[in-house]
């Protein structure tokens, strides 16, 4: 795949001076829109997740006149509902030398330094509204016996700043969020449409002015016009078919945005966790996530011997290496996720993984049952042994478990400045569907205090400052209709196809050649075959793809087959990035650039920039580079052992 | 295998066919959004307890096996397509006042209100609820109150949910009945079925509070 | 893998594709008409209905005392505060409150229950019942059978109508006579009515704690004790006469 190398692009909106005060700044200095005149100012908001529900309550709150958009059946169902760990936030609660710097610091670290200092420091000092505002809504957080709240460490973190409900933080979030999101539909604010899929952007004279979606219940395109149009569509890590991600999280409205002009960050950073449970089938539809807190007790190891066939049990320790211990003795088994997770496919690769298809680790509580004895282990893991058990039908009491890495989340999305606000004016992209805050690594419980973040406090001031210039008139009759034809031939070249296959046998083809060379460790030669399959794959796709039943009814095949589509363009368009982008850091990790131990080895003379990706319809995307200055962290290697 | 990837299997086959697929609500496939929900050989998510229909494993099913799939059955959960039916009449239940009316920004500092572990544990308990509909589609009645009164109750047992507790339980329950969702008698087929085992007293602790919005 | 599927009615759509957006009802204009007000209903009535065969019980075990013992509780009951009243005033009081109580009692259930059925008005093909199906089965059923085993009663030993001893004759010989062992039908009937009404309350006593929002998690298990005790407390209590009486124990 070619590509042309355009001009340096530049985040004009984050005020200058000493950092702590460039949020303030920028509050201060942007406009405000009188408030007789929100009910005036139309809104879209494309997504319900913890970024979208927040952001649509808020600006509802305030007054605007708020559409908010999802593609399940009522808002309270957006994938942020499953997260786990927790949401940290700089309390500094216990008094352990958390600040709002410390999180910063250890943010930008984490991320490799491959994120903005501005936008990250703003994120720290907003994360303790974040946590004000979620107990107020009544969140049950976890607390202590004294009343206050629990938090925990997490994620490698040295503080103790992680506040958590049971396994369910971001359920209770969301739902916080959700509630927030129905009493402003009751007060008339919001207008919610639910099972409704945003199939493109609408562009009128430079602005974004509205979307094109498709009724999912009755298969109606529908044409909705605004003043602004906000993304909070989530994450594409299903571009792997396999993850940690709801079947129905996609690319669809961040990609045919990206077609309509808005930049794309750094598509090629992906997450992937290192504690899942492993594939068990050629069925297998999903991963699932087991909590990291396990590698607390639990022991990773695999056979000494390669294809070692006996039973675990029967695996006497001095043939077992215990390998995560052995090269990191420091850290042991608590080493980063993207350093645990290639250890495992590394010691996969030399063919001693276990379980179906060599691929897995076992992770073992024999040690801890016999030292801490089974009832506290069970009153510590119990649900997660449970949940397990129930996955895979083996008792973790007596069997190893067996872990794998899975993609879990992506850092890339589309290029948003100081304001959130993408390269198209009046299209503001927030939570995971941007690029902004964590850079090639996202350190963990980091993405729900993202998306708050920016969904309760930060797009309001900003939206505002654009929208103090509006309403901005009726929209261009012409680009609305181009939009939906766009969106209606679409949907007809799918349908006309009839070919052999179903989308989902596409899907899987491609999540799996994504994996093999665009997953946990990328090399020029296996990202080279990636971009020679994956137009042949397309291709394929568009000539032999069946998709059954019509477009005016509910009809899930032709929605999967929307969504492949955009995939395959994705996909593309990551393998490039990931090309380009020759050196590891964070989450990407080239083979070509690591050090004599195998760490990966970042090139800041020549990569300390995001890459933001133009689309152009001859298939020849345009790089831009957006240049990377630390003015507060000094630039180091990571390192671990 | 899942249950849902035995029909994703079933699926894949009668769209190659030519046949329509069974459309079938789903998304997180590990038991927490609440999208899926059918019921299985004449229980709301299968005989398995406290389990999602996405959680089942076709490991608990017999060999060729008959399986009997029917959508969640009550008025105000219309189907739309299969097993897809419309549960908007849970938003809608949230919207009369299931929140707590706190504008962004406006929060005090999050320890300026201890809350006793106990009650924000119990509080937890409730606010568990999925949202998924399986107690309306067991209730022989058609009720919805396992799914109000959870959240009826975890705000109520709050410090922070007070203010609005008497008019809220109030104007919930008025909506679900608005709706047209049956009267409780108690059965205790909801929680049976319940995937998050939402206790029956959530709905004691909702009548007192609707007893004393209508005594006042 | 192999498998044959069979797509039932459950593939036409139950209503129009495009659902309902608007509430099927309006919402409930009283206390008395919302869903919850009628289970109140319920549970006042029902708590009147158990203090009164409470009582009735206490008066039916003074058979075992003497034939006079109740009969004088008999008159008792109809001369109760005289002269301050006049006769049978308190009874009728009495009366009339459980009339209106079984009434009002009956109203709820049956509205209750014919709100059940417009809320499912598609039923399963296939349903199993998870918490044993108890009350689901036996609350209705159980009070269709109470009603017509009331009316029943009165008329044989309040009324006498259908007692072989006719009206003018002493509660007492009314009672012993009804029970004749000629007369063993009348004894299966009335048994299997205390005994549904045992298991009526069984469930029912908890219920009304629960709709009045007095159970929880705690409690629960008194509750649900208590209820049990109480119901084999009654259901003991009404049987003893009637089977001394066909024994010959009592005559
Ligand atoms: C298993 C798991 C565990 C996690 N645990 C943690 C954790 O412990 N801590 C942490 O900080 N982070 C965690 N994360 C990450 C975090 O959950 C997500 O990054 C975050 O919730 C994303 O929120 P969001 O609002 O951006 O998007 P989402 O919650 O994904 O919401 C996307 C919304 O967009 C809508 N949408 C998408 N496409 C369209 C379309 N085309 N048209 C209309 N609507 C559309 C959807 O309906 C949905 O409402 C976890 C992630 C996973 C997968
Ligand atoms: C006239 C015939 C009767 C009918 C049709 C009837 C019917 C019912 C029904 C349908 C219920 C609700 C079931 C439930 O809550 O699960 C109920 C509850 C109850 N009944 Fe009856 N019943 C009758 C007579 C009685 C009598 C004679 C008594 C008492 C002696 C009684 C006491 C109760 C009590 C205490 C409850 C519980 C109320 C609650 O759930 O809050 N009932 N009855
Ligand atoms: S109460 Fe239980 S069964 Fe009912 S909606 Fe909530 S989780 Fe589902
Ligand atoms: S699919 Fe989310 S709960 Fe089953």
């Amino acid at each position: 795949m070619k590509f042309t190398e355009g001009s340096e692009i530049r985040d004009t909106r984050a005020p200058e001076g000493p950092i702590e005060d460039r949020w303030e700044k920028r509050k201060f200095a942007a406009k405000l829109v009188n408030p007789a005149n929100k009910r005036k100012l139309n809104v879209i908001v494309v997504g319900t997740g913890l970024a979208g529900g927040s952001a649509a309550a808020t600006l509802g709150e305030l007054g605007y006149n708020v559409k908010s958009f999802c593609y399940q059946d009522t808002p309270r169902r957006a994938h942020s509902i499953a997260a786990q760990g927790g949401i940290n936030a700089a309390k500094n609660y216990r008094g352990d030398g958390d600040s709002i710097y410390r999180l910063f610091y250890d943010t930008v670290k984490g991320g490799d330094f491959r994120a903005r200092e501005s936008n990250v420091y703003r994120l720290a000092q907003v994360s303790v509204n974040i946590i004000d505002q979620a107990v107020a809504q009544g969140v049950p957080f976890a607390r202590e016996y004294g009343g206050l709240l629990d938090t925990r460490s997490f994620g490698g973190a040295q503080v103790s700043r992680t506040f958590y409900a049971r396994g369910q933080t971001g359920q209770q979030l969301l739902l916080g969020a959700y509630q927030a999101l129905e009493r402003q539909v009751a007060a008339g604010t919001v207008e919610m449409f639910t099972r409704h899929e945003m199939l493109d952007l609408i562009v009128a004279d430079g602005r974004a002015r509205g979307i094109i979606v498709r009724d999912m219940v009755t298969g109606e395109i529908e044409r909705h016009t605004a003043d602004a149009v906000v993304l909070a569509s989530g994450g594409y890590g299903n571009v792997f078919f396999l993850s940690t991600n709801a079947k129905g999280c996609n690319t669809t409205a961040i990609w045919r945005a990206h077609e309509r002009g808005a930049y794309f960050a750094n598509p090629c950073y992906t997450q992937i966790h290192p504690t899942c449970i492993p594939v068990s089938g050629e069925y297998q539809s999903k991963l699932t996530l087991m909590s990291e807190s396990l590698r607390n007790d639990g022991r990773v190891w695999v056979p000494l011997r390669k294809g070692d066939e006996r039973a675990p049990g029967d695996i006497p320790d001095d043939e077992r290496d215990y390998y995560l211990e052995r090269i990191y003795p420091a850290f042991g088994n608590l080493v980063p996720r993207d350093i645990a997770s290639r250890a495992a496919k590394n010691v996969c690769d030399e063919g001693r993984g276990v379980g179906p298809g060599g691929l897995g680790v076992y992770l073992d509580f024999r040690d801890a049952i016999n030292r801490l004895g089974r009832d506290a282990v069970e009153k510590k893991y119990g649900n997660l042994f449970e949940m397990y058990e129930r996955i895979t039908g083996e008792n973790p009491y007596d069997v190893p478990m067996r872990i794998y890495p899975a993609v879990h989340y992506t850092m890339g999305g589309l290029w948003v400045d100081y304001d959130l606000q993408s390269t198209i004016p009046g299209l503001f992209v927030i939570g995971e569907a941007n690029f902004s805050d964590h850079g090639a690594n996202r350190l963990g419980a980091s993405a729900l205090m993202q998306g708050l973040a920016d969904g309760y406090f930060v797009l309001p001031t900003t939206l505002g400052d654009y929208l103090a210039a509006g309403p901005f008139g009726e929209v261009d009759e012409q680009a609305v209709a181009e939009a939906e034809l766009k969106v209606r031939s679409k949907i007809d070249r799918l349908l006309a196809v009839n070919g052999t296959r179903t989308p989902d046998s596409f899907h899987r083809e491609l999540g799996k050649l994504m994996w093999d060379y665009c997953g946990m460790e990328r090399t020029e030669e296996s990202l080279r075959k990636a971009l020679d399959r994956i137009p042949e794959l397309r291709k394929e796709f568009w000539e032999n793809v069946k998709v059954s039943g019509t477009a005016e009814e509910l009809n899930q095949v032709l929605e999967k087959a929307g969504r492949v589509a955009d995939f395959f363009d994705l996909a593309e368009l990551m393998c490039l990035d990931a090309l380009v982008r020759s050196e590891s850091c964070g989450g990407h990790f080239r083979a070509e650039s690591q050090d004599s131990e195998g760490e990966a080895l970042r090139d800041d003379e020549s990569f300390a920039h995001v890459s933001a990706w133009e689309y152009s319809p001859d298939g020849e995307p345009v790089l831009h580079k957006e240049p990377l200055e630390y003015e507060y962290v000094k630039m180091t290697q990571r390192s671990y052992k | 295998m899942s249950f849902l990837e035995m029909l994703d299997v079933l699926n894949e086959r009668l769209i190659l066919e030519g046949d329509d697929p069974i459309a079938f609500d789903h998304d997180c496939r590990e038991g927490i959004c609440g999208m899926c929900g059918m019921v299985i050989n004449g229980v709301a998510h299968g005989e398995q307890r406290a389990t999602t229909t996405c959680q089942l494993h076709m490991r608990h099913f017999e060999d060729n096996a008959t399986i009997t799939i029917e959508p969640w059955r009550a008025a105000p959960f219309p189907v739309v397509k299969d097993l897809v039916v419309d549960r908007s009449a849970f938003d809608r239940i949230i919207q009369a006042g299931g929140f707590v009316s706190v504008p962004a920004g406006s929060a005090p500092d999050a320890h300026s209100i201890p809350v006793r572990k106990e009650d924000a544990d119990a509080a937890f308990d409730a606010a568990t609820c999925i949202g998924c509909g399986a107690c309306v589609a067991a209730c022989p009645n058609g009720s919805a109150s396992l799914f109000t009164a959870a959240k009826i109750t975890h705000l109520s047992l709050l410090p922070q949910g007070q203010p609005e507790r008497l008019s809220r339980a109030k104007a919930m329950v008025d909506q679900m009945d608005a709706e047209g969702f049956g009267g409780c008698t108690n059965t205790g087929e909801c929680t049976a079925v319940c995937p998050k085992g939402i206790p029956l007293d959530t709905i004691a602790q909702m009548n007192t509070d609707y007893l004393k919005a209508n005594a006042k | 893998m192999t498998a044959t599927i069979e797509r039932g009615a459950a593939t036409a759509p139950v209503t129009s594709p495009a659902p309902v957006k608007k509430p099927t009802r309006k919402r409930p204009r009283g206390f008395l008409s919302s869903s919850n007000g009628k289970k109140v209903v319920m549970a006042v009535t029902g708590a009147v209905m158990v203090t009164f065969l409470i009582l009735h019980m206490l008066g039916n075990l003074k058979i075992f005392i003497s034939k006079e013992s109740f009969n004088e509780y008999a008159h008792a009951l109809r001369t109760l505060l005289e002269p301050l009243l006049p006769y049978r005033t308190v009874l009728t009081i009495v009366e009339v409150v459980l009339v209106a109580s079984v009434v009002l009692h009956m109203w709820a259930a049956i509205s209750l229950a014919r709100r059940a059925h417009s809320a499912r008005p598609v039923k399963y093909v296939a349903k199993k019942s998870q918490a044993n199906g108890y009350a689901t089965h036996i609350m209705r059923l159980g009070g269709v059978t109470i009603l017509l085993f009331l009316i029943w009663h009165l008329l044989d030993l309040t009324f006498g109508v259908v007692n072989p001893k006719g009206f003018d004759s002493s509660p007492a010989d009314r009672m012993i006579a009804g029970f004749d062992p000629s007369r063993w039908w009348v004894a299966i009937i009335y048994f299997a009515a205390v005994v549904m009404v045992g298991l009526h309350l069984r469930h029912g006593v908890w219920s009304a704690f629960q709709t009045l929002g007095w159970a929880n998690r705690d409690r629960n298990k008194g509750l649900r004790l208590g209820a049990g005790l109480l119901s084999a407390v009654l259901v003991v209590g009404f049987l003893s006469p009637p089977l001394a009486i066909m024994f010959g124990v009592v005559q």
